[in-house]
């Protein structure tokens, strides 16, 4: 049986008092099952798409010292991150012994807009594949290098780096003839209910944006700000890092890493920011 | 070495007030968290953090494990002359790590 | 422990910081002066997006010369597992009187700054502050 994550499971950097860890997880509980029962009076409603002009920022939901850390060069976390992965682009790597300057020279003009059209078509997979995929593919064609795991410091940073590039332009994912049927399968995952709240995504993101969950602001799930610094993580991570989070917290088996189903899912959203303003790497709770 | 964002006014009036932002790339390990194993993960943190200004001492911060990961701090100095300012990051196991900016003071 | 099905982990808590724990780290940092509310302003959002990462800044009233100016700040907080968060140490060299960090609170709980003064005086802030636990987080794997 699948373990479920309660409150007195995690791996806390705060220690609630007993009594209030209890209480905390009654809370919590009582809120999401209220939320659920609201949801679910809405049984036979399709989750209305939010309106193009309608669509706001993920950042518009955060609070204002989050914007500004986010936005200080010096203060945003996730800049530490980013030096790290300019040391790996220009580092020599694998049987080919280049590095990704070698072909790519200097990031800040060849990765310009790139991560804005990610996730993009792969002929070598016949399938998307997000950025970090992308990278690892060049990574094991081209450097002759083993791929960089999950997650990985390494996988971050370059990710972090190469997103960096894109700040201010506007995502711009294909949704071409091949293309459209991956769109259409994430959007099908995003509007599935799921988990043992049998809550979908778009109940929350479509929704019921805008409104208190647990003490933050239910945002749009607009990903424009990925690899992002997550306070709650305390470290950068992934947008397939976050959408596992979102799943658990549904109490919903969560798919492996690298899964063709978060790819969709990463290409769907991406589609449904489409025209908005890059923001990585963004800082969030 | 552990990556570390300075941001000091390249230059200054002499006798104006400047702002300083420090950022390191630390764990800060608390010691209170429980590990998978069911163990609690050993207290890792910076404890000390100190500024010089060509050599003398102009704000000095003793950390706890309550301060966030990825540690910042941001302080105010005077810009009495050109020179060197020295940041340095001690952590509990006394490893320290120093790194510098340069400032023009006119 | 128990073994297979739903594991309820059994967090070892530590004591947290307690009323008498907080004064205790006062007097080591302060000795016995009488702290007086006033001259200090903290600043600490009163209810804090995540709990992990609180923007804080300390800032307090002072000339900041030789003849006056404050010799240290320091923080305390009553719920956390220890009472101390940052005690820093400056001379009339600040300029200013103020910082900014970022710090931890693990509940709901009330905040204190304590500025020391070189005329020995001490004054003091505080904040009340909620504090609420993330919704969508790691599922702990084995």
């Amino acid at each position: 049986m699948k373990k479920v994550n309660g409150c007195g499971g995690r791996l806390l950097m705060r220690v609630p008092s007993p009594r209030r860890a209890e209480g905390t997880q009654r809370e919590r509980l009582a809120a999401l099952v209220l939320v659920s029962m609201i949801l679910l009076r809405a049984t036979a409603a399709w989750a209305a798409e939010i309106p193009l002009d309608q669509r706001r920022p993920d950042s518009d939901f955060v609070s204002a010292d989050s914007r500004a850390m986010q936005n200080d060069d010096t203060g945003n976390p996730a800049m530490l991150v980013l030096l790290d992965g300019e040391a790996l682009w220009n580092t020599k790597a694998g049987a080919a012994n280049k590095s990704c300057a070698d072909c790519h020279g200097d990031a800040e003009k060849s990765m310009k807009g790139v991560a804005a059209r990610y996730p993009a078509y792969a002929s070598a997979l016949g399938r998307p594949v997000d950025l970090e995929q992308q990278i690892n593919l060049s990574r094991t064609t081209d450097q002759k290098a083993p791929p960089f795991a999950f997650e990985s410091k390494e996988l971050l940073a370059l990710t972090v780096y190469i997103a960096r590039q894109s700040r201010g332009m506007p995502v711009a994912v294909k949704d071409d003839a091949k293309a459209k049927p991956f769109i259409a399968a994430g959007r099908a995952l995003f509007e599935q209910r799921q988990g043992q709240l049998n809550l979908s995504c778009a109940q929350c993101h479509d929704d019921n944006w805008g409104k208190t969950l647990a003490g933050n602001l239910i945002p749009q799930a607009m990903p424009t700000g990925y690899p992002i610094y997550r306070l709650e993580w305390q470290a950068v991570g992934s947008l397939q890092r976050r959408l596992r989070n979102c799943m658990s917290g549904m109490r919903a088996e969560t798919y492996e890493f690298g899964a063709p189903e978060l790819v969709d899912l990463e290409y769907y959203l991406m589609w449904r920011a489409r025209g908005m303003a890059m923001e990585a790497p963004a800082v969030r709770p | 070495m552990a990556r570390a964002l300075i941001h000091v006014p390249p230059s200054a009036k002499r006798g104006d007030v400047i702002e300083i932002k420090t950022l390191i790339s630390h764990v800060m390990e608390t010691g209170y968290r429980i590990g998978v194993t069911g163990a609690p993960i050993p207290r890792d943190i910076i404890d000390d953090f100190v500024c010089t200004y060509n050599g003398e001492e102009v704000f000095r911060a003793k950390l706890y494990p309550a301060i966030a990961a990825n540690p910042f701090i941001s302080f105010f100095t005077v810009a009495t002359e050109s020179g060197t300012l020295a940041f340095s990051w001690t952590d509990q196991h006394g490893a320290t790590q120093v790194q510098t900016a340069a400032i023009t003071v006119v | 422990m128990a073994s297979g099905g739903v594991i309820l982990r059994i967090a070892i808590r530590p004591a947290a910081a307690t009323p008498e724990t907080m004064r205790e780290a006062v007097r080591n940092a302060i000795g016995e002066a009488t702290v007086k509310k006033g001259r200090v302003q903290l600043d600490l959002p009163p209810i804090v997006e995540n709990g992990n990462s609180v923007p804080c800044t300390v800032s307090v009233e002072s000339p900041m010369t030789a003849a006056d100016h404050v010799k240290a700040i320091h923080i305390f907080n009553e719920k956390n597992p220890q009472p101390n968060v940052i005690s820093i140490k400056l001379n009339p060299r600040a300029g200013r009187a103020a910082f900014s960090t970022r710090i931890r609170l693990a509940d709901s709980q009330t905040v204190t700054a304590i500025a020391e003064m070189s005329d020995g005086s001490c004054w003091s802030d505080d904040i009340d502050v909620i504090v609420t636990l993330a919704a969508c987080i790691e599922e702990v794997k084995p």
